[in-house]
C-alpha cells in the first residue's frame, strides 16, 4: 500500500498502571518521507512511549497510527520488516564482540553484513579496528555507533532513534548528527527523540512535547519566527542578582537565564536607559543589552509557561 | 532456519563466555553427587555396638556372631549390668546397644516367642533410626533362617527397603533426586534468567521489532540449556556408575528419553517465569522458591510423601519432579521398562502440555 | 582572601597502566559555583569520586573542607552533600520519609529534621505532596527535591553529577535558582553537566581532556582565550583533540 506519509499518528493515547497515568495524550502528527524529524522534550514527556507504539512494541489505548502505510496494531509484521530501531538504553550484547553483534542482528533481519555494507560503511569503518572487542568494553561513543550500525543493517525504510545522544558529550553528539545527515541523503526517513533543545535546528521539522502532549509541530525556523514577543538578552557581572532584579522590575513580562545572558521579554516597548539605571542602582555592573532572536528553547519555555 | 541456527549459536556464545555460570552448571551436578554420595551418606558402616547378654545361650551367641559378621556393626564390648550400659552411652561414643533377656533361647524354642531390646542413642534421630532398622533386619533375617514358620507382622517393613536395595545403600535414592534438582535448576532458573536478561539490557526490544518470530526468540534461547542438561544427565549417570558403583539397571535410552521430557517441562516453566517477570533477581527468586523448594519437598526424594498430610500428598501430584523421580528410580534401580512407567510418563507429559499452553498463551509479541 | 574549600595538588588515579586522572591541581573558593566539564571518559567521574572520599588517589593530595581526602574520608563525608542523576531519592518512600531518612543519616536531631524539612517543603511548594511516593513525582520535582535534601545538613560543599540531565528547560532554570541560592548561603557547588549553556552559569569552569585539566577559568575569559562565541565552541575545540573515550 502506498501512503502519503512515512509516519502518521491520529489521536494516539496511552496510559499506564491502575491509576491510568497518561503518558501519551491524543497525539497527532505526521512525518514526511525522507524527512529527518525530531521529537523534542524532557524525560518523561512521552517520547519513548510514542516510539514504542510506532515500533509495535506497545499498543495504544486509543487512536490510530501508521508506519509507511502499515497500521501499527494489525500490520505489525510488515512494520517489523521495514523499521530500524535503536532504543534509549544500551541494547547490544555486552559479551559478544562488535562483529558478532553485527552478524547476529544481520541474520535476525534475514540479511548479511555484506549485503548492506555500503549503507553502514562510513560508520562501521570507525569501529572496525575494534571488531574483535566485546561490545561491553567499548566507549560510549563507540557503542552508539555500533548500535546504529545494528539498527541499519537491514536497510530499514524508517529509522527510529530514541534519545541517541542522551548522556553523550557534545563532541560525540555533533559527530552523531553528521552521520544522521548522511543517512538522510540515502533516502531513509529518520525520527529521532532528544531532550536537547539545541539539536532542533538539525532536524527538518520538529515536534515539541511535554506531559504527553504535542505543544507544537513545525520547522525550527517557523517556530522561532512565530515567537510572539521581541526578546532581549541582558548580561551583567552577576547572574543571580540580575535575575532577581529583573523579576522585580515592573515592565518585565518574563525573564530567565540563558547561557551567559538573561533572556527578557517586556510588557511594553523596550526602553534601555531606565532599565540600565535601575540595574545599576541594584548594584550590578558591566551591563550589556541587545535584542535577540528567540531560540527553540525560548519557544519551549514559552509553550510550557502558557 | 539459518536465522534460528545463528540465534542458537549466539546463545552458546553467551553461555560459554560466562565462565562463572558455566562452572556452576557443570560443577553443580558433580558436587551434588559427591556430597550426597559420600559426605551425606545415609549408610553407616562398622557402627560400634554394646551387647548386654543376660541369656548367654546358643541362640543369643549365634545372633551376636551374625551381627558381628555384618559390615554394619562391630561389637565394641559387652556389659554386665544396666548401670554399666548407661555409663557407656553417656560417653557418647557408642550409639547402640542390644539387650538379650535371660532365657532367650528357650523362649524361642518353646514359646516361639522371644524378645530382644534395641537401645539407641536418639540424639541423632536419623542415625538411630537407621541403625535400629539395620539391627532389626539382621535379627529378622536370623529368625527366618532359624524357623521358616515364624511369621512376624512387622517383617514387611524392612523388606521393602531390602528388596530393591539389598546392600541397604543410600545412593540409589538420591541419584534420581539430584538429577531432578539439577535439571530443575539449569532449565528453569537459567532459562528464565537468560530471557529476562535480554529484557533488562534492552536487546529484547530490538529483537521484537525485528521480523524474527518472537516465539522463535524464546525457543532458540532454550536450546543451549536443553543440550547442557543432557550433558548434565550424562555426567550424573557416569558418576553414579563409576564413582558410586551404582549401575543403570534399565534402558539408558529410555532414561534419556524421559529426561528430555522432564527437561521440556522445566524449560516451559522457565519460559513462563521469564514472561511474567522483568528483573533477573525476581526471576531467580521465583525459580528458587517456586520450583526448587517444591522439588526438594514434594518429589519424595528427601521426605517420604506417604507421611505427609493428605492435602500435601494431593499437592505433590502436580509437582513434575515427583513423577520424574519415580520414573528415574524405576528405570535406574528397579530396571523396569516403559510398560511399567507409562502412567507416570503420561502424567508428566500432561503437566508439560498444560504448562506449555499456559506459557505460550501468556507470551506476548509486544512489551507489556 | 577568600576561604579555600577544595584544593588539589597533582591528584592522580591509575588503574594499572591506565591513568584515569593525571596530576590535576586546582582550588575552589567558598560559595563558588564550579563547573567540572569533560567529554565522556575524560576522568570526571573518577576525579569526583576521589574528592568525595569514595576512591583513594594513587598519588597527589586533595583537601576538602580542610580535610585530607584519603586520610579523613569520614570527616569529609560529614561536610559534603552529593546528588547525581542516577541516584537521588528512594522512589518507594514518600517525600517526607525521604527527607527524614537522609537528614537522619547526616545526624540531624529530630527537631532539626522537622524544622528544616518543613522549610524545604515550603520552599519547593510541595506541601500537598509530602505523603506521596517520590516515584510518582515528575522528574523535575524529584531533582529539585533531591538537591534540597542534599544540602539539608548545610554541607560546606555539594557535589552535583549531571543534576539536570533530561529535565525540561523551565525546571532546569528553577533548579539553577536553587543552586544560586545555596551558593549565596556560602555553600560551594561542584557541578558536572553536558549542557553548555549551564556552563555559563558557573563562576568558573574546568574542562578535563584525557585525564588532565585542559582549561580552567571563568566562562567569559575562556571564550576570549579560545576566541570562541559560545562555551560550546570552547568545549568542542578542546575535546575534539581527545584521544580516548570512556
Amino acid at each position: 500500500m502506498e501512503s502519503l506519509y512515512a509516519i502518521e499518528l491520529r489521536k494516539i493515547t496511552k496510559t499506564y498502571g491502575k491509576e491510568k497515568q497518561v503518558a501519551v495524550d491524543e497525539v497527532s502528527f505526521h512525518v514526511n518521507k525522507g524527512e529527518l524529524f525530531g521529537l523534542i522534550g524532557p524525560d518523561g514527556a512521552g517520547k519513548t512511549s510514542i516510539f514504542r507504539i510506532l515500533t509495535t512494541l506497545l499498543l495504544a489505548e486509543q487512536g490510530e497510527a501508521w508506519v509507511e502505510g502499515f497500521e501499527v496494531r494489525h500490520e505489525y509484521r510488515e512494520i517489523r520488516k521495514i523499521a530500524g530501531y535503536m532504543p534509549g538504553k544500551f541494547s547490544l550484547y555486552p559479551d559478544l564482540t562488535v562483529a558478532e553483534n553485527l552478524n547476529f542482528f544481520a541474520t535476525v533481519f534475514d540479511t548479511t553484513v555484506a549485503e548492506n555494507y555500503e549503507l553502514i560503511k562510513d560508520i562501521y569503518i570507525q569501529i572496525e579496528p575494534f571488531k574483535d572487542r566485546r561490545a561491553g568494553k567499548l566507549s560510549g561513543g563507540m557503542k552508539q555507533k555500533l548500535a546504529l550500525c545494528c539498527a541499519l543493517i537491514h536497510r530499514p525504510r524508517v529509522l527510529f532513534l530514541d534519545e541517541p545522544t542522551t548522556g553523550v558529550d557534545p563532541v560525540s553528539r555533533k559527530e552523531f548528527w553528521e552521520m544522521l545527515k548522511k543517512l538522510k541523503m540515502q533516502g531513509i526517513t529518520i525520527i529521532v527523540s532528544t531532550p536537547y533543545m539545541d539539536e532542533a535546528s538539525l532536524c527538518d521539522r520538529i515536534a515539541l512535547i511535554q506531559y504527553g502532549k504535542i505543544l507544537s509541530v513545525d520547522t525550527a525556523e517557523n517556530m522561532v519566527k512565530n515567537y510572539p514577543e521581541q526578546l532581549y538578552a541582558v548580561k551583567s557581572n552577576q547572574m543571580y542578582l540580575l535575575l532577581k532584579s529583573l523579576r522585580k522590575y515592573p515592565e518585565v513580562l518574563d525573564c530567565y537565564a540563558f547561557g551567559e545572558y538573561a533572556h527578557v521579554a517586556f510588557k511594553n516597548a523596550f526602553e534601555a536607559a531606565p532599565l540600565e539605571a535601575y540595574l545599576r542602582k541594584e548594584g550590578l555592573s558591566e551591563i550589556e543589552m541587545k535584542a535577540v532572536e528567540a531560540s527553540i528553547e525560548d519557544c519551549f519555555i514559552k509553550l510550557l509557561k502558557s | 532456519m539459518k536465522q534460528f541456527v545463528n540465534f542458537v549459536r549466539k546463545e552458546f556464545f553467551h553461555v560459554m563466555r560466562d565462565r562463572k555460570t558455566l562452572l556452576i552448571l557443570f560443577g553443580m551436578p558433580v558436587a551434588q553427587i559427591l556430597i550426597f554420595g559420600f559426605a551425606l551418606t545415609n549408610e553407616v558402616k562398622n557402627s560400634k555396638l554394646i551387647v548386654f547378654d543376660q541369656a548367654k545361650d546358643p541362640a543369643s551367641q549365634e545372633l551376636i556372631a551374625k551381627i558381628e559378621a555384618s559390615r554394619y556393626f562391630e561389637v565394641e564390648r559387652s556389659v554386665m549390668n544396666e548401670q554399666q550400659m548407661e555409663a557407656v552411652f553417656r560417653q557418647g561414643e557408642i550409639k547402640m546397644a542390644i539387650v538379650f533377656p535371660a532365657g532367650f533361647n528357650s523362649g524361642l524354642l518353646h514359646e516361639h516367642h522371644a524378645q530382644v531390646q534395641v537401645i539407641a542413642d536418639a540424639s541423632d534421630p536419623n542415625t538411630a533410626n537407621m541403625l535400629s532398622n539395620y539391627l532389626s533386619a539382621i535379627v529378622m533375617d536370623y529368625q527366618s533362617t532359624r524357623s521358616k514358620s515364624l511369621v512376624l507382622p512387622y517383617r514387611i517393613v524392612p523388606e521393602v527397603r531390602m528388596l530393591y536395595n539389598p546392600q541397604l545403600k543410600g545412593a540409589p535414592n538420591f541419584v534420581p533426586g539430584v538429577m531432578a534438582l539439577v535439571l530443575m535448576l539449569v532449565c528453569v532458573m537459567m532459562t528464565a534468567i537468560s530471557i529476562v536478561k535480554e529484557k533488562e539490557t534492552g536487546t529484547m526490544e530490538v529483537l521484537l521489532v525485528s521480523p524474527f518470530k518472537p516465539i522463535l526468540v524464546i525457543i532458540s534461547k532454550t536450546v543451549p540449556y536443553l543440550i547442557l542438561s543432557l550433558v548434565n544427565v550424562a555426567s550424573i549417570l557416569l558418576l553414579s556408575v563409576f564413582v558410586l558403583e551404582l549401575p543403570v539397571n534399565g534402558s539408558v535410552l529410555l532414561l534419556f528419553g524421559e529426561s528430555v521430557l522432564f527437561i521440556i517441562t522445566c524449560l516451559t516453566v522457565g519460559i513462563f517465569i521469564s514472561v511474567k517477570t522483568d528483573s533477573q533477581q525476581v526471576a531467580m527468586l521465583i525459580s528458587l522458591m517456586g520450583m526448587l523448594l517444591p522439588t526438594v519437598l514434594f518429589s519424595g526424594f528427601m521426605f517420604p510423601i506417604e507421611n505427609m498430610p493428605y492435602p500435601l500428598q494431593l499437592f505433590s501430584n502436580v509437582v513434575p519432579a515427583k513423577w520424574f523421580y519415580i520414573i528415574v528410580k524405576s528405570i535406574m534401580i528397579k530396571g523396569l521398562g516403559f510398560e511399567a512407567i507409562w502412567k507416570e510418563t503420561l502424567i508428566l507429559a500432561g503437566i508439560t502440555v498444560v504448562l506449555l499452553v499456559i506459557s505460550l498463551k501468556s507470551f506476548k509479541i509486544r512489551l507489556s | 582572601m577568600k576561604e579555600i574549600v577544595i584544593k588539589t595538588d597533582r591528584l592522580s588515579k591509575r588503574f594499572g597502566d591506565f591513568i584515569a586522572v593525571n596530576e590535576i591541581s586546582f582550588e575552589v573558593q567558598k560559595g563558588e559555583i564550579f563547573g567540572f566539564l569533560g567529554a565522556n571518559g575524560a576522568g570526571k567521574t573518577t576525579a569526583m569520586r576521589m574528592l568525595c572520599g569514595l576512591s583513594i588517589p594513587s598519588s597527589g593530595t586533595a583537601e576538602i573542607a580542610g580535610f585530607e581526602v584519603y586520610k579523613q574520608a569520614e570527616q569529609i563525608k560529614r561536610n559534603i552533600g552529593y546528588m547525581s542523576q542516577k541516584f537521588s531519592l528512594y522512589e518507594d518512600l514518600t517525600v517526607s520519609e525521604n527527607i527524614s531518612f537522609f537528614a537522619g543519616i547526616y545526624g540531624l536531631t529530630n527537631r532539626e529534621i522537622k524544622e528544616k524539612g518543613e522549610a524545604l517543603v515550603e520552599q519547593l511548594g510541595l506541601e500537598k505532596e509530602t505523603k506521596k511516593l517520590v516515584g510518582s513525582l515528575p522528574l523535575g520535582w524529584k531533582q529539585k527535591l533531591s538537591f534540597s535534601v542534599a544540602v539539608l545538613h548545610e554541607p560546606k560543599i555539594v557535589f552535583l553529577d549531571e543534576p539536570t540531565g533530561g529535565v525540561d528547560p523551565v525546571t532546569r532554570r528553577q533548579f539553577w535558582d536553587l543552586i544560586y541560592e545555596a551558593s549565596a548561603k556560602g555553600i560551594t557547588i561542584f557541578v558536572t553537566t553536558h549542557y553548555m549553556d549551564e556552563a555559563e552559569y558557573c563562576d568558573r569552569i574546568s574542562i578535563m581532556v584525557d585525564g588532565r585539566i585542559a582549561a580552567l577559568d571563568s566562562p567569559s575569559k575562556l571564550k576570549t582565550q579560545f576566541k570562541a562565541g559560545t562555551m560550546d565552541e570552547v568545549f568542542y575545540q578542546l575535546a575534539r583533540g581527545a584521544k580516548r573515550g570512556d
